[in-house]
């Protein structure tokens, strides 16, 4: 009897996860969803280098805006571009077919990247581009090999080559043997700048991957609460009619 | 199981404690329920109000946008419209708007905020058709007293160029007028004005 | 506190109905006159929870279903628009995932109560096969719910799943063609499970109701095993038995309560619950061209898939895989003749039944884990072995019920 209850309690703390711990390991992106000023900063850099080609389909600009704290007219003039309303979802003009042709494939709406991947995944693959001639973009991703997205913040972060397992020489486009990227040219940010700037991203990512993130948890708090006072009434009421069962 | 020395009155405050507590816990969970019946932001942003560019509208011309899938028209009316309007009174069923059928900063005689510019939504007060723009005066089926206006052909109900029903016809009302407001001298915001967005 | 054996006629809004409908004779044969052991504690929570967690599911089910669109092209983009557009629609929808697991482990745990307590010995049989009627159609409503999001899991899960059928000899193909409607899982097949999900929970209901009624005419068990009916006063109510109403109305309330406080720590504080209860390869949209890395049920299926995995393919036919996941259901309706004990609960069993049982636990929660991870050698190998265990715990039960020594059972219940 106490063997199952000691089993069940095991069940029910999350010990098993399905996103198996394999592949390189992920770096600390140290997401803070109550840092606004990393969330404008992300969106800003999302919509000015990455919905060209990536949309956030499931999102409004004016919900982002609501709850990142950005003013309607700071909205329109930098973070709407063409024909947009704020009630609009912001969808980009990327076609599915436009997509394979000159990438091999669709590219994929990031609205819930967070979520079917993790926000330290993404921050890490923000930072995991190395140069590799056989790729037609010229870059290859540890983190994805044989990715189909050209390295986008390049000229921000500078070039990093591959760090090969050891024992094995520098061989082009032998991605299973590469472990680690190393920056060998620093761009137009430094390092800790690039950084910071990946990190703003990812965690506008995050943001976006469930909005009502922060509103749920404040809510729990008092449902929690309420119900500890409630279970204390009840708890209480169940003690003193048992007083007559013997 | 002895029923003596039960303390009643104890038990009646925790039952009725435990059940206020309970009931107030229920009215809590309904709140998420009825409250998502409300427009989504989805239908908001559907809903959301429109502009109106009367930049290039031509006198005596009506201008059609659509808002809340309802036909909205926005009529460039001349001088002659405009004095006219006053002669149709007497026939009129409600020529002071009495009636709420438009926001207080419209209750005068032309029924709008800049005199030139009526905006109205197209749909007759009777059953909803929506009526046609006849502002031509004194045409051959409306007669020589027709000073302009709309004649809805469902059932025969006739608006002036203020939206304003005449006495006689089926419609019991004057055209709704929605809420707006100029976002600068020739855009027109349909679905907003100061007072609430 | 015992309920009035005489009966005024009631005056008011309530003899105005009761003259019409028996509201007062069902309340006292339910509730105020129904008399439960007093010894059943804490694992008999369970059945009612399982009620409310049924009215929950069906509340919230009802209302996402106001917002949520059943055809491939549209289902996951409802999804969100539920989880960001609708008001509150993000709790409706959390509620509803969370929901369907907490079902699942207050029902597992509610069967439990069953094996150790002997609640399926007789006179109880037909109500323990009402319940596994009851898990059943559970899992019926869970499996065409899952595919409801449209998400890479729910696709390529209703894919595994619907290919077994084609595993049967013979019909196979055609019976999963149509059980799909279309030759791959797709918009037609989503539309099917949809109608499904919304009419199975129906049948649940009425299932539940009979699961009542008929624990109603033989009454609880309890820990001890023995019959409170055995032993009456001389008013004919059972020595060891109280009111339902007040004392088990009360205690389920706190009962109740207790759980809503750990349901609600999950739908506030952890909904994705590590990946378990909301797994990431679903907030991908289907793709039926690109197969996600590991594809696994839900966790409270995924025991009999490691049993499936497990049973090597035969003669080149999964089939026989197949026909154990099915056994391992089906068997538990043979339970009330499989336990041959002179003696109804755990608590009086001898070591052999003792051990089985824990060994049955583990070994089920074992196999949920296995089920949940891609397949390796060393896993197969222990998918196999506790596979064994759970079988053995029914197949040997008629042996070891038989030869064990048990334990005195006392006349009158003790704690």
């Amino acid at each position: 009897m106490r063997i199952a209850v000691l089993a069940i309690a095991l069940l029910l703390s999350p010990v098993v996860t399905l996103a198996a711990s394999e592949g390189p390991p992920l770096k600390q992106a140290n997401i803070d969803l109550t840092d606004k000023a990393s969330l404008q900063r992300g969106a800003k850099y999302f919509v000015n280098y990455c919905m060209g080609c990536h949309s956030l389909q499931y999102l409004r600009y004016n919900r982002m805006a609501e709850d990142l704290g950005i003013p309607e007219d700071e909205l329109r003039d930098n973070l709407i571009f063409g024909n947009a309303k704020p009630g609009d979802l912001m969808t980009n003009a990327m076609r599915a077919e436009d997509g394979t042709k000159w990438f091999g494939t669709a590219v994929p709406d990031l609205t819930l990247v967070t979520r079917w991947r993790e926000p330290d995944w993404v921050y890490t693959y923000l930072k995991s581009f190395y140069v590799d001639d056989t790729r037609p973009y010229g870059v290859n991703n540890l983190m994805f090999p044989k990715v189909g997205m050209p390295h986008v913040l390049a000229p921000l972060q500078g070039v990093q080559e591959p760090v090969y397992a050891g024992g094995h020489a520098a061989e082009a486009g032998a991605e299973e043997h590469v472990v680690g990227v190393k920056l060998v040219e620093e761009g137009q940010l430094t390092p800790k700048e690039y950084d910071k700037m990946v990190r703003d991203l990812t965690n506008f990512l995050t943001y976006v991957g469930e909005p009502i993130q922060l509103e749920r948890k404040r809510i729990g708090i008092y449902v929690l609460i309420f119900l500890g006072v409630l279970f204390l009434l009840a708890y209480f009421m169940k003690k003193e009619f048992w007083k007559d069962v013997h | 199981m002895n029923a003596q020395g039960v303390d009643k009155g104890r038990r009646r405050v925790l039952v009725a404690a435990t059940s206020v507590v309970g009931a107030v816990g229920v009215g809590f969970v309904a709140v998420p329920f009825i409250a998502s019946l409300n427009p989504s932001a989805r239908a908001r942003a559907a809903g959301a109000p429109v502009e109106a560019d009367v930049s290039k509208l031509e006198p005596g011309a009506l201008l059609r946008v659509k808002w809340r899938g309802q036909p909205i028209w926005v009529v460039y009316r001349t001088d002659q419209m405009l004095e006219a309007l006053p002669t149709n009174d007497p026939k009129l069923v409600d020529p002071t708007s009495e009636v709420d059928h438009q926001p207080p900063y419209c209750k005068n005689p032309t029924r709008s905020i800049k005199p030139e510019f009526f905006v109205a939504i197209g749909i007759c007060t009777h059953l909803g058709c929506s009526p046609t723009y006849r502002p031509e005066f004194a045409p051959d089926d409306l007669g020589k007293e027709w000073k302009g206006g709309w004649f809805c052909p469902c059932h025969g109900s006739k608006f002036d160029l203020a939206g304003r029903v005449f006495k006689g016809v089926p419609a019991p009302t004057n055209l709704v007028i929605p809420k707006h407001m100029y976002t600068n001298e020739t855009t027109i915001l349909v679905g907003q004005d100061e007072g609430a967005a | 506190m015992s309920a009035e054996t005489a009966q005024t006629t009631p005056k008011g809004f309530l003899g105005w109905v009761d003259k019409r409908f028996p509201v007062i004779d069902t309340w006292n044969k339910h509730l105020g006159d129904y008399y439960a052991p007093k010894n059943m504690g804490f694992w008999s929570l369970f059945g009612s929870l399982a009620l409310v967690v049924l009215v929950l599911q069906i509340v919230t089910g009802l209302w996402l279903a106001m917002s949520y669109k059943p055809a491939a092209a549209d289902a996951f983009a409802s999804v969100e628009y539920i989880m960001r557009d609708v008001e509150w629609g993000w709790l409706l929808r959390y509620m509803h995932s969370t929901g369907a697991s907490f079902f699942f482990i207050v029902v597992y745990l509610h069967m439990f109560r069953g094996l150790m307590w002997g609640s399926y010995k007789k006179p109880r049989e037909l109500l323990w096969m009402i319940g596994v009627l009851l898990y059943l159609a559970m899992m019926a409503t869970a499996f065409f719910g899952y595919l409801l999001p449209w998400g890479q899991m729910s696709y390529w899960g209703a894919q595994v799943i619907v290919n077994l059928f084609a595993a049967v000899p013979k019909v196979g193909e055609g019976l999963s063609t149509w059980v799909r409607g279309d030759f791959v899982i797709s918009d037609a097949t989503l539309n099917r499970f949809y109608a499904l999900h919304f009419f199975v929970p129906f049948l649940i209901a009425a299932l539940v109701f009979l699961h009542i009624v008929a624990l109603h005419r033989v009454g609880s068990t309890n820990p001890d095993g023995i019959e409170i009916k055995e032993h009456k006063d001389e008013n004919g109510k059972p020595l060891d038995g109280i009111p339902f109403h007040p004392y088990y109305t009360v205690k389920d309330t706190m009962g109740l309560v207790a759980f809503l406080a750990i349901f609600a720590a999950v739908v506030f504080f952890a909904p994705d619950f590590g990946g378990i209860f909301l797994e990431p390869p679903n907030f991908q949209p289907a793709d039926p061209l690109k197969t996600p890395p590991h594809i696994a049920p839900v966790w409270y299926f995924t025991p009999y898939y490691a049993m499936l995995r497990a049973v090597p393919p035969i003669a080149g036919s999964q089939f026989p895989g197949v026909v154990v996941m099915f056994a391992a259901i089906l068997i538990m309706f043979l339970l009330p003749w499989l336990d041959r004990s002179p003696v109804r609960s755990m608590r009086y069993k001898g070591i052999l039944s003792r051990g089985f049982l824990a060994a049955f636990a583990v070994s089920f929660i074992v196999l949920a884990y296995l089920g949940l991870q891609p397949a390796s050698d060393l896993y197969t190998l222990l998918a196999r072995i506790f596979t064994v265990v759970y079988f053995a715990f029914f197949l040997l039960m008629p042996i070891y019920t038989k030869l064990e020594k048990t334990k005195p059972v006392p006349e009158r219940v003790t704690t």
